[in-house]
């Protein structure tokens, strides 16, 4: 190994033995374009090696390099007096009061969960949990965002199946809470899931630390699992369309999760930077050893030397192109301070884990690599993480979507038939019903912290030790961004503010997973740049910055994409943990009062998918003010005590809401008596997706308390009935016609759907 | 009380384990489980999670390492042994409880509040209960199936060694109430000489009213107090 002085900068690069030679072929496989080689090849100087190659393939992909998005990401809101660290790092960390940080971050994994459903999900959680760990937080929650084609299809509820399991098996091993998140079934997503994994995790503030490689002659050790050929060019795959034949062609690039070793590696790491004999530490995610030592370089604006036959591999043989692209999970890189590498070692063999020196920081800002001592790759290492060409494309909205748009849906808002038959249906679609058969196979209790599970609006950490607490939610409705992308990702924003003020949080900060199709094609930029748009407008209304998040494009199987799918990872803070507001009604006899105003609007609701299989018209109006207002009443009623519930209206309009507040978990449901006066038809009355509105419940002596705090912000409120005794049943009556059920009824159908809809594939499978 | 939380690679119940201790005027140490010596506990708690990730079987790598020498002792030696979940499966690995957990009759993992009837308040762990009452507590395992053979059965049966079931909310033992389709609808066991306990449900997760439930904290108080009474 040479000096770590960085006296020798011009190391002579040879072309390795075996090495197959630099053909256009061979450039264009990797991903690479015709002038993005040229740029390469400026930068070096020379053509590049096989290794370099495969090297800057990797980094310039769009996965590591968001080539395509980057232009538009920094239309976003990203700071606040809050934000402790932006986008940029591993996680983003805001401060959350009493000497606490938040580390959260939200990212995907789409096209392994598609190849191989359980490996794929295990893995994606496993990366997050290590993009946690790293800054010096332990991972406290986590949650998932899931999109599926409809569940009628074997291979759909195969991969759903095998997701749900990837994520619980990983998850439940490394003992982290699952705490909520959301799933959507539509043949928008049919042969193109999306899995979305987002974790938060608690550190007092002065336990932050960043992945940077600093201080010149420390020492890179490679930690934990042994690097094998899984997964090499993970993130260029993730990169491309998917085919038809992705399926089995591309499984060996999907990796392999271990989550005992995660756990271990949890452990160590916080023991290591407890320790502070580390300087850095990054998870070698997408593009393994490659990105973790570039961008660590990078960003302290220094060199690394790494020697590929110090890397502890898995099998014999590996070139240092496999070594350097393997996604072989559970992999730290650390920078150990110069002299104090024994010290690393012994923390990390406590845990039973294997580290090795394979390299040190350098001052002469350089990528090298080294086999058995010759230079394999020498690329300067700023080009190579920053130096991506970044691109501004054009966009123009498909007429297919304006035609969709403007589908006349006037037939649709009568009613076919019986309106209690029809609402029993919509509760019972997989898209309303009840998740419980996913969370029931997740650890949502472990670490004694979980003041709401999932199943409501916002799952709830508590803060041990204060009296705060973190809620934490996750939404996108894909359909109303497809139908109208600036308006879609409003409402994904306004939608998860709302589940945050549900709960008493006060909407704080986002973390954002872009889920798009190919954005080399005009109409899927379009939609990732008004998304993106609808996104900072909505962020900088609700004062809540985007502090990192993740890129997924190329959402394509054969030619078709998905539903973009922007997801909104939002945090917010409670103060009080004896102020959290539940999603049930509380007590018979209290007063229902609905906040926000009732909408004749239909398009691009779950009633239309599962009456008439459209997913059609024009997405509900949303107005940011409003929801602003909005969310500072409920805050406030929340503040002051006034209400005994609160839940937002979303899928399945405003009678899907009102079920799910009389039912809560299941076990102790009340029963309700509505009255809606609304001039409006029954379909959109009851169906409708109309924004801007959360169902409270108060004692009948806040009532007055309550309207009068609407009334302060200038938000309807109007009372619309009361709770009473579950045997007395569940009625809605509008001018029009009435919904009527029992609630033993309205349980069975929201309770059983899923698991009944998934026993059965068990059975005939 | 003064009680030792082993820690083995993949223990992820531990710092739930110690709260819950200390919560109840406990003393609570993490003891690694390469570390040997528990003379100095008045308890020993066996923690919940994937020790060693429960590859090749729950429970069965744990039980090899070096502090379970130092914990069948222990036990041996009349001391309060704990086993929650993960702890319970090295237990019966370990051979200090009888019969094997294996995997739900689901296949699938199962978390969620169950009810458990308290068959026994006259063990170190229970006195603080009445008999009957009925308790909420969670439950988060994949392989909870409590299993025997049929003489094993009918002697924890005979010698009233089952502490707690799976009951539904009217206190029945019910198939629908039963999470994972253990024999008898067992949660919990004793050794024959009462100082062993093993169950699957979580009532260290059961401490606080924020949470969901209180209706562990009576089981953590009567192994302090019974404790105390046998050290005075």
């Amino acid at each position: 190994m040479s000096k770590a002085d960085g006296a020798i900068t011009e190391v002579p690069v040879s072309a390795r033995a075996g090495d197959p030679p630099i053909t256009p072929e061979l450039v264009a496989d990797h991903g690479l374009s015709e002038d993005e080689y040229e740029r390469i090849q400026r930068i070096m100087g020379r053509e590049p090696t096989f290794t370099e190659l495969g090297v800057f393939s990797a980094m310039w992909s769009e996965h590591c390099g968001y080539k395509n998005s980057k232009r538009l990401l920094k239309l976003l809101p990203i700071s606040a007096p809050w934000v402790i660290q932006g986008p940029g790092e591993n996680a983003g960390v805001i401060d959350v009061g009493d000497g606490y940080a938040l580390a959260f971050k939200i990212e995907s994994h789409n096209h392994p969960s598609a190849v191989e459903p359980y490996q794929g999900a295990a893995t994606g959680v496993g990366g997050i949990l290590r993009d946690i760990f790293t800054m010096g937080a332990r991972p406290v929650a986590v949650l998932d965002s899931l999109r599926f084609g409809d569940l009628t299809s074997g291979r759909v509820r195969y991969l759903f199946d095998g997701v749900v399991r990837g994520i619980g098996d990983y998850g439940n091993c490394v003992g982290i809470p699952n705490i909520g998140g959301e799933v959507a079934f539509d043949r928008g997503y049919e042969g193109n899931p999306i899995v979305n994994a987002m974790c938060l995790g608690l550190m007092k503030k002065e336990e932050l630390i960043t992945a940077s490689a600093s201080g010149v002659g420390n020492t890179l050790m490679a930690v934990g699992a042994r690097t094998g050929r899984d997964g090499i060019h993970g993130a260029t795959f993730a990169s491309e369309e998917l085919s038809e034949d992705s399926d089995e062609s591309s499984r060996p690039q999907v990796q392999v999760g271990d989550p005992f070793t995660e756990k271990l590696l949890l452990e160590a790491s916080l023991e290591l930077i407890a320790s502070g004999a580390i300087t850095g530490i990054q998870d070698m995610g997408a593009a393994g050893i490659t990105s973790s030592a570039s961008e660590m370089a990078g960003r302290a604006g220094n060199g690394v030397e790494m020697e590929m036959s110090s890397v502890p591999v898995r099998e014999k043989g590996m070139t240092p192109y496999e070594i350097l692209l393997s996604e072989s999970q559970e992999r730290m890189l650390v920078v150990a301070e110069k002299g104090r590498e024994n010290e690393v070692r012994e923390i990390l063999e406590k845990w039973e884990l294997e580290a090795a020196e394979i390299g040190c920081v350098t001052d002469d800002g350089r990528f090298r690599i080294l086999e058995d001592g010759l230079a394999v790759a020498n690329i300067p290492a700023l080009p190579l993480t920053d130096g991506c060409p970044t691109y501004e494309r054009e966009g123009l909205e498909s007429s297919e979507i304006q035609n969709l748009r403007n589908t006349d849906l006037s037939e649709h808002l009568i009613p076919e038939g019986d309106l209690t038959k029809t609402f029993l249906k919509l509760l019972g679609s997989p898209n309303v019903a009840s998740k419980r058969w996913i969370y029931h196979q997740y650890d949502t209790t472990v670490r004694t912290a979980t003041a709401v599970r999932p199943g409501g609006d916002s799952g709830v950490i508590r803060i041990r030790g204060t009296t705060r607490a973190i809620a934490a939610t996750t939404d996108c409705n894909g359909r109303l961004v497809y139908l109208e992308p600036r308006t879609g990702a409003k409402i994904a924003m306004a939608e998860a503010a709302r589940n945050l003020v549900c709960v008493g949080a006060v909407p704080t900060a986002v973390t954002n997973n872009l889920n798009f199709g190919n954005p080399l094609k005009s109409h899927i930029y379009y939609q990732l740049r008004e998304a993106v748009l609808g996104m900072a407008e909505a962020c900088d209304t609700f004062e809540t910055p985007v502090t990192g998040g993740n890129v997924s494009l190329y959402n394509e199987t054969d030619g078709r994409a998905i539903y973009p799918t922007p997801v909104i990872g939002m945090v917010g803070v409670i103060e009080d943990v004896e102020k959290i507001t539940p999603q049930a009604f509380q007590r018979t006899g209290d007063i229902i009062v609905l906040l926000g105003t009732n909408t004749n609007e239909i398009g691009g609701s779950e009633y239309l998918y599962i009456t008439a299989s459209l997913v059609a018209g024009t997405p509900p109006a949303v107005n940011l003010d409003a929801e602003r207002s909005l969310q500072q009443t409920v805050l406030e009623m929340n503040y002051e005590l006034k209400i005994r519930s609160a839940h937002d209206c979303s899928e399945g309009g405003l009678a899907c809401a009102l079920a799910e507040a009389v039912l809560g978990d299941g076990d102790n449901p009340f029963g309700a008596s509505i009255t809606l006066d609304d001039q409006i038809r029954p379909v959109p009355l009851l169906f409708g997706e109309g924004q801007g509105r959360i169902i409270v419940s108060c004692d009948p002596l806040s009532l007055e308390a309550v309207l009068r705090i609407a009334k302060k912000h200038d938000v309807p409120a109007i009372q619309i009935g009361y709770v009473t005794e579950a045997s007395e049943g569940f009625q809605i009556t509008t001018r029009e016609g009435m919904v009527s059920a029992s609630l033993s009824k309205l349980s069975s159908t929201y309770f059983d759907t899923l698991s009944s809809l998934m026993t059965v594939t068990t059975a005939s499978s | 009380m003064r009680a030792a939380v082993v820690t083995f690679p993949g223990s992820n119940c531990d710092y739930d384990l110690y709260k819950a201790i200390q919560q109840v005027g406990g003393e609570a140490s993490f003891v690694w489980h390469r570390e040997r010596g528990l003379e100095s506990y008045d308890a020993v708690l066996l923690p919940g999670g994937f020790s060693y990730g429960d590859y090749l079987r729950a429970g069965a790598i744990a039980r090899m390492s070096p502090i379970m020498e130092d914990v069948v002792e222990f036990a041996n030696n009349g001391g309060a042994v704990l086993g929650i979940c993960n702890g319970f499966q090295i237990l019966c690995e370990a051979g200090l409880l009888p019969g094997a957990l294996v995997r739900n009759a689901s296949l699938s993992f199962q978390s969620k509040d169950v009810r458990l009837r308290v068959e026994r308040t006259d063990t170190l762990f229970t006195t603080g209960y009445t008999l009957g009452q009925t308790l909420r507590v969670p439950i988060a395992h994949g392989e909870g199936n409590y299993e025997a053979d049929q003489r094993t059965l009918e002697q924890l049966e005979t010698e009233g060694r089952v502490v707690f079931r799976y009951v539904d909310q009217a206190g029945e033992t019910t198939e629908d109430a039963n999470p994972n389709g253990s024999w008898h609808n067992i949660a919990g066991i004793t050794n024959a000489t009462g100082n062993v306990l093993g169950m699957m449900p979580h009532p260290e997760r059961s401490m606080e009213q924020l949470l969901g439930s209180v209706d562990g904290v009576a089981l953590f108080t009567s192994l302090g107090s019974n404790l105390a009474m046998l050290t005075n």
